[in-house]
């Protein structure tokens, strides 16, 4: 494989780079919406954010990005593979940050959401001063537990047809016929992305242990 | 706008779409026999005395959970010929499901069994209860209580994974609709309908292993 | 002594231990202990915490290995087989600080499985003995519920019916009452003295000085792995013969 190989790979990784970063940022935005509803304490909000989760958590990130990419054609939006990716991705990623963060909204203590009342606080500052920055801080690891997944996701847009690491590892391997060595390195192009990511959660999550202790 | 849905393609493709449905359920269940397999095999090593065997359960591990499936397969389907293994894609993508299985099994398991604290196998032996005796009937199912919810959603997250199987062609749903699709150009109707197959697929999977958990692991705890 | 009253003296002794060295890697945790348990008698083990009386009593059923000394547990003498440790172990009971009844049994099968798995009981006497012995710790109203469902000196009972299921010739206790509620401590205290009062071999690692007084037929002081005293209640509360033992009652008796 030669550096012209290498430097095509290398562009489909900014490209990967580039989903995984759209997708998490309007993730979180998002996610955060799906968690603040489906912990409402309205129960028609509640019901519908539980199974907008529960779809997601229950089919194939691939079916997911097939469903959009022509969904969204049918509905009249001509979009590319790389925004359609994107729309796929970031309500894939909504389902799960939202239960993620659903989750550590309802392991805050009641006591806390009880004072912040007492205090006279309104739901707004009850949970942007009160109960999200202890809910962030306990969703952390599992929260960068899920970035991981995602990045290791946005390889199935390759499938959909969008030139990110892995079909760009794909059309080298074709035209040089070394899959092993391609491959080989597509794979430590993901792992350089996401071990750092993986010890950083890992050693949140001791922290976190440690200090609850 | 004037599209207009029509699932009649779908509906002729009902009988090889529900039968791929049996091909997407055995790669699933032959991946997670295989990741049991590889997860307490693992962990096995992982004890071991021997510093060199833990490096490489801790390097296999490391190096499945932070890179794609995708690739994962990719690499053992073209690895496999070179080691002189010949195989059809379905076993391939059942090996791959295992491989990646595995490696997650490993760290569930791990936890379980540090989750045991040392005071039940005390009191299994001051009772006259040999070794065996106490990990069957005493360790056994709270360690398996501790670790079925993180394994069986494992276990989901694998059935979910079998549809990048299609990548190399094995015969699964995803596969199916695939050539479902390029036949009819009905791609939103087939992939709609297919996801909907996921639904219950994965629904039917939860419902089992709830049924199960509440089967044998019902006692209460603290 | 003469050769006959060695003689006499095995015979009736319950356990003997003889020069009894433990170590931990390079720590050694029991220095040449030496002690002698009647049938029938009750020792009450005391001493600060790791001063090795707990490594002591964890010895006398091999939860704990032994390297230097002999014990000898109703005659038997307790090697590193498995199979005398586990003939040793189907005689000598025991009861836990955490209890660690077992969390997926209901009360009566946390009863019925070492005599139904180690002695190879009928399932229909292991229950009726069970059940017996629930009654007599007072709690066999609750034999079919879950460990969790107890309060801890409920549990702390079953845990000693449990033992009792073996119909051990010994019951070791390990600081029983140390993980329970203050509320809790005297239920668990009555079910031992009931015990006691039928005649049972005990040896109780505890700080309830009160039991010992009431119930031990001698008190042993430890410290750094070793027995620094013993002698029975009366003597050993009000005339303690070493300074450390001194301090020690000083400490316990002033707390309470």
């Amino acid at each position: 494989m030669g550096r012209d190989e290498f430097v095509f790979l290398l562009i489909g990784l900014k490209w990967t780079v580039a989903l995984s970063v759209v997708a998490f940022i309007c993730g979180c935005i998002a996610g955060l919406i799906v968690a603040l509803a489906r912990t409402s304490g309205i129960t028609l909000l509640e019901r519908i954010t539980a199974g907008y989760i529960a779809v997601f958590q229950g089919t194939p990130l691939l079916m997911q990005l097939f469903v959009v990419y022509y969904g969204l054609a049918l509905i009249g939006i001509r979009m590319d593979a790389w925004a359609a990716v994107s729309v796929g991705l970031t309500l894939h990623a909504s389902a799960y940050l939202g239960e993620i963060w659903r989750g550590s909204i309802e392991a805050v203590p009641k006591g806390q959401t009880e004072a912040a009342k007492a205090l006279a606080l309104r739901y707004f500052s009850r949970m942007k001063d009160v109960v999200l920055p202890q809910a962030i801080r306990i969703s952390l690891p599992a929260t960068i537990g899920f970035l991981v997944q995602l990045i290791k996701g946005t390889s199935l847009a390759s499938i959909v047809g969008f030139t990110e690491l892995t079909r760009a590892g794909n059309i080298i391997s074709n035209q040089i016929f070394q899959p092993i060595t391609v491959f080989g390195i597509v794979g430590i192009l993901y792992f350089l992305m996401c071990c750092p990511l993986t010890i950083y959660g890992a050693h949140l999550e001791r922290k976190f242990a440690a200090s609850t202790r | 706008m004037n599209y207009t849905l029509d699932f009649t393609p779908v509906i002729d493709g009902l009988p090889s779409l529900l039968s791929a449905c049996l091909g997407t359920f055995f790669l699933a269940i032959c991946g997670m026999l295989l990741a049991t397999v590889i997860g307490i095999g693992g962990v096995v090593l992982r004890q071991s005395p021997i510093k060199a065997l833990r490096w490489l359960v801790i390097g296999f591990v490391e190096i499945i959970r932070n890179t794609p499936f995708l690739v994962q397969i990719f690499f053992i389907y073209f690895a496999l010929p070179l080691a002189g293994i010949r195989l059809d894609p379905t076993p391939t993508a059942i090996i791959a499901l295992g491989i990646n299985g595995g490696a997650y099994a490993i760290e569930i398991i791990r936890g379980g069994v540090q989750s045991i604290s040392k005071g039940q196998m005390e009191a299994g032996l001051a009772l006259g209860l040999h070794k065996a005796q106490v990990f069957r009937l005493i360790i056994l199912k709270p360690a398996l209580r501790a670790i079925y919810p993180s394994l069986t959603s494992q276990f989901v997250l694998l059935t979910l994974s079998t549809s990048i199987a299609s990548a190399i062609s094995a015969y699964e749903l995803t596969s199916v609709s695939q050539r479902i699709e390029s036949d009819s150009f009905r791609s939103f109707e087939v992939y709609f309908t297919v996801t909907v197959f996921y639904l219950v697929i994965s629904w039917v999977m939860m419902r089992i292993f709830a049924f199960f958990s509440a089967r044998y692991f019902s006692y209460p705890v603290k | 002594m003469t050769q006959a009253a060695i003689q006499a003296d095995a015979s009736d002794a319950m356990i003997t231990m003889t020069g009894v060295g433990k170590w931990y890697g390079a720590f050694q945790a029991l220095h040449n202990v030496d002690i002698t348990v009647a049938q029938g008698e009750k020792i009450v083990l005391c001493g600060p915490s790791g001063s090795g009386k707990s490594t002591l009593i964890r010895c006398i059923n091999h939860l704990e290995a032994y390297q230097e000394g002999e014990i000898r547990v109703g005659g038997m003498l307790l090697g590193h087989q498995s199979k005398t440790i586990d003939a040793v172990r189907r005689e000598v009971g025991m009861v836990f600080q955490q209890f660690n009844l077992f969390p997926h049994l209901t009360v009566l099968q946390n009863c019925m499985l070492a005599p139904v798995k180690a002695l190879g009981l009928g399932k229909a006497d292991a229950e009726e003995r069970a059940r017996q012995l629930l009654e007599r710790v007072k709690i066999s109203e609750q034999a079919e519920k879950y460990p969790a469902q107890l309060s801890g000196g409920q549990q702390q009972r079953v845990a000693i019916a449990r033992a009792l299921c073996m119909r051990p010739k010994v019951m070791l206790f390990d600081e029983p009452t140390s993980a329970l509620d203050p509320e809790m401590v005297k239920e668990v205290l009555d079910t031992m003295i009931a015990l006691a009062e039928e005649g049972m071999t005990m040896i109780c690692v505890t700080h309830e000085m009160g039991f010992a007084r009431q119930v031990a037929d001698r008190v042993i002081f430890m410290a750094s792995g070793a027995i620094v005293e013993e002698a029975p209640p009366a003597e050993f509360f009000s005339n303690p013969q070493h300074e450390r033992t001194r301090k020690f009652l000083g400490e316990i008796l002033g707390r309470h």
